[in-house]
């Protein structure tokens, strides 16, 4: 009984090795790292590795070389690992891989077999009351919505008493609202059950909102671990993927730094644009780089007034091209920008080359790395 | 009509359809989910009686159930006859021809189950067995009935491998599709059209209960 209590209370640690292939590319997992009890969020760029990273700890994959435990439970060590069956360990499938054929109520005693029935029974219905789900037990999985159908999933993973839970994007598709809901059901279980919680996801917006602890995994490798607030603010390493999808990348220099107010100025290298953008760690003088994604960029055909927006810089449009329904304006404003908008949005505008514009830029949405 | 010839051959489709969802589902099994490099070997031979003639088939089959074979000699030791010109033996060469019609149904619809949900069966602590049972074989349903019904029609209407591994021993071994044979060599042209009619009919109920069975959309059932 000592080990079980042990267990559930454990600290998952892992090294692990492990060559992948990521979109046509060789990557190799260099993953060492502790989850302590609580949630802790693994962000990462699409490809570096988080799945493969979940697959290797849950025993889908085999790692190459290291050792993976909870608590004294080890899983994984000297090239041989526990059946993925006898790891007591909770996933949920970024598609949730609910089994179609059975039941809400069968799906979660699915992994309850070895349970007396009376056992059974009594879990299976705690959990469905815990996940507010009792009254689709009889329905399949085909028949819920998706946001009832993440509850059943991780009904189903959390009954079966895991040491450890990993969540593999299982939210990505609902809206914030029942996105909440359902993360304090799980933070309230949680508080019952102590074990470790690997949540992945690429979104920014989770990592704020759900996060205690965090890993940040770029090309195989956790390259930064810690609360949010000091993974997410510490510039980074500019990477391919990191880069990937952002139309507007400048070399800027940081002018002042506004502790007070969690923000930055910065000027765009070779221009006198300034930009106000989050507080990162760099000291005033030195040289970063800046992303904006084009669609982040408003445009406004007079002066903007009474905006919660800090960057409202003029310039004038050079080109509009059309591609598919979005249109791509390139402004000059000391630098050139690219902007996107919607069909609608330059007929209303009258935009045209040589017109005078202005650009409105959130502050977050300025993202800063080290170069 | 020659009744004696029509139940022994549902008698012999239905032997080799039940013995093939218990070999063929292994096999498909194996095919589906083994990872060994030469695994495509095997579904060759396993789809062998497809293309092969039935006389090519029969006369292997013939020679391995001969008492000249180790088979046919054990068979001739335990039993005092030989398999050769036997039910059973028509039963054992049967099996083989149907093989595939089993197999490859059985296996197209383990390997359309999601890979996803093996991995979430067994990450529930349920062993490879469970996650047959539970899961594979209940989503592979359309794919049971389709080989089922593949190998009893298949079994029905079999008429080389009959002729070559049984003989036409009224009783034993002379299923409907021989005693056609025989019927038109006899011009009874009418008898023959009369057993020819009942086989086209089967096969065409069979057939078409798989198809309704299978079929998902059923917002175009005939009757509703």
């Amino acid at each position: 009984m000592a080990v079980e209590v042990e267990d559930r209370q454990g600290v998952l640690t892992a090294q692990i090795r492990k060559q992948f292939c990521s979109s046509g590319r060789a990557f190799e997992l260099r993953a060492d790292f502790a989850v302590p009890p609580g949630i802790t969020i693994l962000f990462g760029p699409s490809g570096a590795g988080k799945t493969t990273l979940l697959d290797c700890i849950a025993g889908l994959t085999r790692p190459d070389s290291g050792r993976i435990a909870v608590g004294n439970h080890v899983l994984f060590a000297d090239g041989t690992g526990v059946p993925v069956q006898r790891r007591r360990i909770g996933y949920v499938f970024q598609d949730l891989a609910l089994f179609p054929h059975l039941r809400v109520e069968e799906n979660i005693r699915y992994g309850l077999a070895p349970l007396a029935a009376g056992e059974r029974g009594q879990r299976t219905d705690s959990i469905l009351e815990s996940f507010r789900i009792a009254h689709l037990r009889a329905r399949r999985p085909g028949e819920i919505s998706s946001g009832e159908r993440q509850r059943v999933a991780l009904a189903r993973a959390l009954v079966t008493d895991p040491c450890l839970l990993l969540l593999d994007e299982p939210l990505a598709a609902l809206d914030a609202a029942t996105k909440s809901m359902i993360v304090e059901d799980l933070r309230a279980w949680n508080q019952l059950h102590r074990i470790p919680i690997l949540y992945v996801t690429h979104s920014r917006d989770e990592v704020f909102a759900l996060g205690e602890n965090m890993l940040l995994l770029e090309e195989g490798k956790v390259v930064a671990q810690g609360t949010p607030h000091q993974v997410m603010t510490a510039p980074r390493r500019e990477t391919v993927a990191q880069l990937a999808g952002f139309e507007n990348i400048f070399t800027v220099q940081v002018v002042a730094a506004h502790e007070d107010r969690g923000t930055m100025t910065c000027r765009i290298t070779g221009s006198k644009v300034e930009l106000e953008t989050p507080l990162v760690r760099a000291e005033v003088g030195s040289t970063l780089r800046v992303a904006i994604d084009a669609g982040d960029i408003l445009l406004a055909s007079v002066p903007p007034t009474g905006l919660s927006a800090r960057n409202v810089i003029p310039g004038r449009v050079i080109s509009l091209e059309q591609r598919d329904v979005i249109v791509v304006a390139k402004v000059d404003c000391g630098a050139e920008m690219a902007v996107h908008l919607t069909l609608a949005a330059r007929d209303a505008l009258h935009l045209q080359p040589g017109r005078d514009v202005w650009l409105v830029i959130k502050t977050h949405s300025c993202h800063l790395m080290a170069e | 009509m020659d009744w004696q010839a029509f139940w022994l051959t549902i008698r012999l489709a239905v032997l080799v359809a039940a013995i093939l969802v218990v070999i063929g589902l292994p096999i498909a099994y194996w095919i589906t989910y083994s990872r060994w490099r030469w695994k495509f070997l095997a579904e060759a031979v396993v789809a062998l009686p497809i293309v092969l003639p039935p006389t090519v088939l029969g006369f292997y089959l013939l020679v391995a159930l001969g008492p000249h074979s180790p088979l046919g000699r054990w068979w001739l030791q335990m039993t005092g006859h030989t398999l050769a010109f036997t039910f059973e033996g028509l039963v054992i060469g049967s099996i083989v021809y149907s093989l595939p019609f089993a197999v490859q149904p059985f296996a197209a619809s383990f390997a359309s189950v999601d890979h996803r949900l093996l991995s979430a069966s067994a990450t529930l602590g349920a062993s490879r067995w469970r996650t047959f049972f539970r899961v594979i074989l209940p989503l592979s349903v359309p794919g049971l009935v389709t080989g089922l019904a593949l190998s009893f029609a298949h079994t029905m209407g079999e008429f080389g491998v009959v002729l070559m591994v049984g003989g036409n021993i009224p009783g034993v071994t002379r299923t409907v599709s021989i005693q056609i044979y025989d019927q038109v060599q006899a011009f009874q042209y009418a008898a023959a059209n009369q057993t020819a009619l009942l086989l086209l009919a089967i096969s065409f109920v069979v057939l078409s209960t798989v198809y309704a069975l299978n079929r998902r959309v059923w917002a175009v059932w005939p009757w509703k």
